[in-house]
Order: C-alpha cells, then sequence, then structure tokens
C-alpha cells in the first residue's frame, strides 16, 4: 500500500514541477515578441472577433494608438441562445458588458460606423468623428434582416407560436415562451433557415433537436408534426455531416423540406409563406414557427466599396484573401468575424482560428515584412441532438472534417462529452478567447 | 480547438468556475493533498484502520462526483453515447472516489488521532 501512495505523489509532484516548467517557458517567449509602433490600428466592432484581437494586439504592441468601435453597451454570448431559447438557461446567461473584456491601452468609442475610406485611410461615425487609420480591421458581425420577411417583427416573437432566437437574449427568451406552450400544448412545428449565408449553420438544427426532446421528454411527442423547411437542397453544407443529420432526423421523425425560402408570415392565421425555386408560393400552417432571417454585411461595407463585386452581391461580404483575410485591394485593410467574405467561417470557434493569423500579418506589416499564418476554414459547431448529447462537427474550406481530438471524440457520434463542450467548455473557451487567452 | 496548452486550459477553467472560486478549489485541492503528505511523513505508515474508513467512502466519493456533474450539465446517465463517455463517467468517479478517500483519510489522521491510534 505505502508503495501505491510513492506512485501518486511522485506523479503528484511531477505535474506541479511540469507546470511550472511550462509556466517558466511561456513568460519570456510572450515579453519577446513586444514590439515598440506608433501605429494607428482602428478595430471596427468588440464581438468576438474585435474583442479577442484587441487583447493578443496590445501585449505584442508597445506605444501603439488601439481604437476599438461599437455602439453596442452589452456584449452576447451568441452560443449560448440556443440554450436560452430552450429553456436550459435564462437571458442573463449570455450577457454581459463591452468594456468588461477590453484591456487598458484599447480605446472604446461607443459609436456606429458609418462609411470607410479606404482611399484616405479613414473612418466616420454617426457621431461625427472622423479617425485616420494607418491598419483597420473591419469585425462589425452580420445584419439580421427581419424586415425582409413581409408580415414579420421581432415584437411578435413569443406570442402566436413564433419563435426567432437569432434577435438576441430577450428574444432567445421570449422564443422559449413560445416553445414551452408548443412543447405543451403539440401542433405543427415549422423550422426555417435563410437562402442567404448565416452565422452557425448548425443553430436550425439544433433548436429543432432540441424541440424534438423537450416534446419526448414532456411525452408529447405523438402530439406534434415537425418539418424543417429550408431554401437549401441539404441539411448541411458539408456533405458528410448532412448525411448524418439526415439519418438522425429520419430516426427523431423530422420531415425535411427543400428549396422553399420564407417570404412571409401571417400571424393571424398561423400561416408561413415560402417560395420555391420557380417562384411559386406555398402556405405551410404552423403552431410553433422559427424564424431566421436573411443575413448580410452592414450597410457601410457595401457602401465604403468593400465588399466582393462578384460573389454575394446581395450579401456584401468583405472581398478578401480567404487564407490572411487581407482585403484584395487594400493591403492595410483586414476582415475579421462574420463580415468576412470567405466560404464557411461565420462561428465564434473560427474567429478563434482567425484572430491569430490578422495579428500575425498586422504585426508583420508594421514590421514590414509578409505574414506567414494562414487560416483554412476551421468551422466548429457543437451539433446538439439533444438535451444531454451532441456531435462535435469541426470542418474547413474543402468539406473535410478536421476533428480537435481525433480517435477520441468522433465528430458524427452523438456523444455527451460533445454536449459537455457545448455547455459547460464552450462559454469559458469563448471567454478566454475574448481576453486573447485562448 | 487550437491549441491546448497548460496555460489556455488554466485560463478555460478559470472562466468556468470563475477566478475566485477555480483558484480556491485548487487551493483546497493542494491544502487537502499537503494535509495527506504531512501526514504520510508524519506519521511514516499508513494508518490502516483509517484507511479502511477511508475506503468505504469511495464509493459515495464516486456517487456523489458523477451526481454532481450530471446535476449541473443537465444530463442524465442515458446520456451516455459512446466508449470516451463512459471513460469520461469513470474518470469522474475515479476522481471523487480518490478524492473522497484522501479527504476523509487526511481528515481523520489530523484530527481524530488520539481517539484511533495506527493499528
Ligand atoms: C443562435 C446562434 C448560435 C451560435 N452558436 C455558435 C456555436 O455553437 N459555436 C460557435 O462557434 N459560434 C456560434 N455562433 C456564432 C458566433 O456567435 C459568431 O460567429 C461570432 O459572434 C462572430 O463574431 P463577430 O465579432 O464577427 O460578430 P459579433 O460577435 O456579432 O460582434 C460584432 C460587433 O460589431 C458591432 N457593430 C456592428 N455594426 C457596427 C458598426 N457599424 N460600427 C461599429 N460596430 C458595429 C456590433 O455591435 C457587435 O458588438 C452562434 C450565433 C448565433 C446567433
Amino acid at each position: 500500500m505505502p508503495g501505491q501512495f510513492e506512485t501518486s505523489r511522485r506523479s503528484f509532484l511531477g505535474l506541479l514541477a511540469a507546470g511550472g516548467g511550462a509556466a517558466a517557458l511561456q513568460v519570456p517567449q510572450a515579453q519577446a515578441q513586444m514590439r515598440a509602433t506608433h501605429a494607428r490600428i482602428v478595430i471596427i466592432g468588440a464581438g468576438a472577433a474585435g474583442t479577442a484581437l484587441a487583447n493578443r494586439l496590445v501585449r505584442r504592441l508597445e506605444g501603439a494608438q488601439i481604437t476599438i468601435i461599437d455602439p453596442r453597451v452589452e456584449h452576447h454570448y451568441q452560443p449560448g441562445l440556443s440554450l436560452v431559447a430552450a429553456g436550459l438557461k435564462p437571458a442573463r446567461y449570455v450577457v454581459s458588458q463591452t468594456s468588461d473584456w477590453l484591456p487598458d491601452g484599447v480605446s472604446l468609442r461607443a459609436e456606429r460606423v458609418v462609411a470607410v475610406d479606404p482611399v484616405a485611410q479613414s473612418v466616420t461615425t454617426d457621431a461625427g468623428a472622423q479617425l485616420d487609420y494607418d491598419f483597420l480591421v473591419v469585425a462589425p458581425g452580420l445584419i439580421l434582416d427581419h424586415d425582409a420577411i413581409d408580415g414579420f417583427s421581432l415584437d411578435m416573437v413569443g406570442q402566436n407560436g413564433i419563435g426567432a432566437l437569432y434577435g438576441g437574449p430577450q428574444c432567445a427568451a421570449r422564443t422559449w415562451d413560445a416553445a414551452a406552450r408548443f412543447v405543451e400544448e403539440g401542433g405543427r412545428a415549422v423550422f426555417t433557415r435563410p437562402a442567404t449565408e448565416m452565422k452557425c449553420a448548425g443553430a436550425p438544427l439544433k433548436h429543432s433537436f432540441l424541440i424534438d426532446d423537450l416534446l419526448r421528454r414532456a411525452g408529447n411527442r405523438g402530439a406534434a408534426e415537425l418539418a424543417y423547411i429550408v431554401p437549401q437542397t441539404s441539411l448541411f453544407g458539408v456533405p458528410i455531416v448532412s448525411e448524418k443529420v439526415r439519418m438522425l432526423f429520419d430516426d427523431r421523425g423530422v420531415n425535411s423540406i427543400f428549396q422553399r425560402t420564407l417570404t412571409s408570415v401571417d400571424a393571424d392565421r398561423k400561416i408561413a409563406t415560402f417560395r420555391d425555386q420557380d417562384g411559386g408560393l406555398h402556405d405551410e400552417a404552423y403552431d410553433y414557427l422559427h424564424v431566421i432571417p436573411p443575413q448580410r454585411a452592414p450597410d457601410f461595407v457595401v457602401q465604403s466599396g468593400l465588399s466582393w463585386a462578384d460573389r454575394w452581391t446581395d450579401q456584401g461580404w468583405v472581398a478578401c484573401d480567404p487564407a490572411t483575410l487581407r482585403h484584395n485591394s487594400y493591403p492595410n485593410i483586414w476582415a475579421l468575424g462574420d463580415v468576412a467574405g470567405v466560404p464557411k467561417g461565420k462561428t465564434a470557434a473560427s474567429v478563434k482560428w482567425q484572430v491569430p493569423v490578422v495579428e500575425d500579418h498586422l504585426i508583420a506589416a508594421i514590421d514590414g515584412r509578409e505574414g506567414t499564418a494562414t487560416y483554412d476554414g476551421y468551422t466548429s459547431c457543437p451539433l446538439i441532438t439533444r438535451i444531454g448529447r451532441a456531435m462535435l462537427v469541426e470542418f474547413d474550406y474543402h468539406n473535410n472534417l478536421v476533428p480537435s481530438f481525433p480517435g477520441m471524440i468522433a465528430p458524427l457520434e452523438e456523444l455527451w462529452i460533445s454536449w459537455l463542450m457545448k455547455e459547460v467548455a464552450l462559454k469559458a473557451t469563448y471567454n478566454a478567447m475574448l481576453r486573447g487567452m485562448a | 480547438m487550437k491549441e491546448l496548452t497548460l496555460e489556455t486550459l488554466i485560463a478555460v477553467f478559470q472562466e468556468m468556475f470563475g477566478a475566485g472560486l477555480f483558484w480556491a478549489l485548487v487551493a483546497a485541492a493542494l491544502l487537502i493533498t499537503a494535509g495527506w503528505i504531512y501526514v504520510l511523513f508524519r506519521d511514516r505508515s499508513l494508518g490502516m484502520r483509517q484507511f479502511l474508513i477511508a475506503q468505504l467512502f469511495m464509493p459515495l466519493g464516486a456517487v456523489l462526483a458523477v451526481w454532481f456533474v450530471m446535476a449541473m450539465t443537465d444530463s442524465r446517465l442515458s446520456d451516455i453515447g459512446g466508449p470516451v463517455d463512459l471513460i469520461v463517467v469513470l474518470g469522474i468517479a475515479g476522481l471523487g472516489a480518490v478524492g473522497g478517500a484522501i479527504l476523509v483519510y487526511t481528515t481523520e489522521r489530523l484530527f481524530f488521532r488520539k481517539a484511533t491510534p495506527p493499528a
């Protein structure tokens, strides 16, 4: 018996030593990378992307003038909205203050950017201020275009069986009000997604799976019909994931209808109208309707000539190199986060991989060299398939699966550990990312 | 996940529990471990009687640890979906069992030693 204690004592001490060693190695390295500069860096948007980058830049630059512009006082941890809309977390779970996450040495302007002049290198805000920059990072996320759906507005959410969890913390909580009533009463649920690119393409699926599970737990699944009606021709952009979801939908009894785009809602009659690819209109009766609106870049991006001219012309994403996120025409501008005009990557997990790349190229530009880091489209989404289980789906630009824990956490298995990732580890990792620590 | 260094892990755990609670938990774990190492060195032998009692608490520690994690994460045992999940549950149970036993043993030896001399 004492022998056993010996071993564990030794390994415990070993762990401590290893920890101390790792910490000792990391500190001098971080200090060695400090640069002295007078560069003026402007970051538009203090969401996931802008905040994470600001925190990393202050640690690498000495004397730089870093300004971050964002009118929103509250910071929203958006991946938590799916949990709020299923009654698993309160609205405050996703809310913090923008200023809580920003380091000393970065000045926050609570204003909205209305224009960028990439030739004169200046940014104009709604307060009339004009800020000159040497380097610009465009990270304002995206716009949810609720007006694009006739008869729909966010104040309808929570009543008459209407949910819209993308609308923010309060909308997600009211979505749960409507969903909870549906779970009790049963009927027909209709889940939608927009024809445009969207952030977290897994979210509409998660919501459908969660409502299915909640109905089963309430003993009410037999009294409900679930329909997933979308403009796309498959359930997910990555074919191998799409096939897996198709099998799960078969198993859960969710009907999929493809190539139908939600165009209008008649809340009094509880009818949602969809357009097919030939322009024909189809009425769908619902007792619960979940709306996700079309998504586009903020207007100033398009108006300032930063968007792609020949791609996503109705959506306006920033024209940038998919590997470096550097603007195609203006080498001192980068796009970061949801606004970037790249094929995948509209998740917070992508932001985590994009931030070090922009950091590398920006600092290289200050030094007058070329950066070397590249982004290969890493996108991830713990796809909840019921309360307590999820699939840890991770992929890149090439539709390859890129599991973080190969051989350990199978990407296409419904696992408890993947649920733990979403429910426990994701917010912690997200917060650590905001602080520039992950 | 991009890189999993000790630094990242600590940052993530700190966010999970809040910095205060996290370091308090680390301090508690270190304190209990230090107490345990202290009594091991001090007594230069294992108190067999206390060790037996401590072992009796192992199943309780295991069950409590699993129950705690399940309750904190809206999960049920039926959510176990694959081998890795089973490993995680067993790991949590193992930690609970060993942690519980060390806690009970150390408490007994530190505070009730006179009442129950080593066997
Ligand atoms: C329901 C839902 C579920 C999700 N689930 C996941 C998930 O499970 N995993 C995952 O990794 N990701 C998930 N995401 C996606 C993730 O939240 C986003 O990809 C991430 O927040 C993108 O960061 P961002 O900085 O680009 O945008 P945001 O975080 O949205 O921040 C943009 C900021 O820019 C500001 N801004 C906008 N316009 C202007 C302007 N004109 N001037 C100045 N500032 C401006 C805004 O106020 C905002 O603060 C989910 C998103 C939603 C909505």
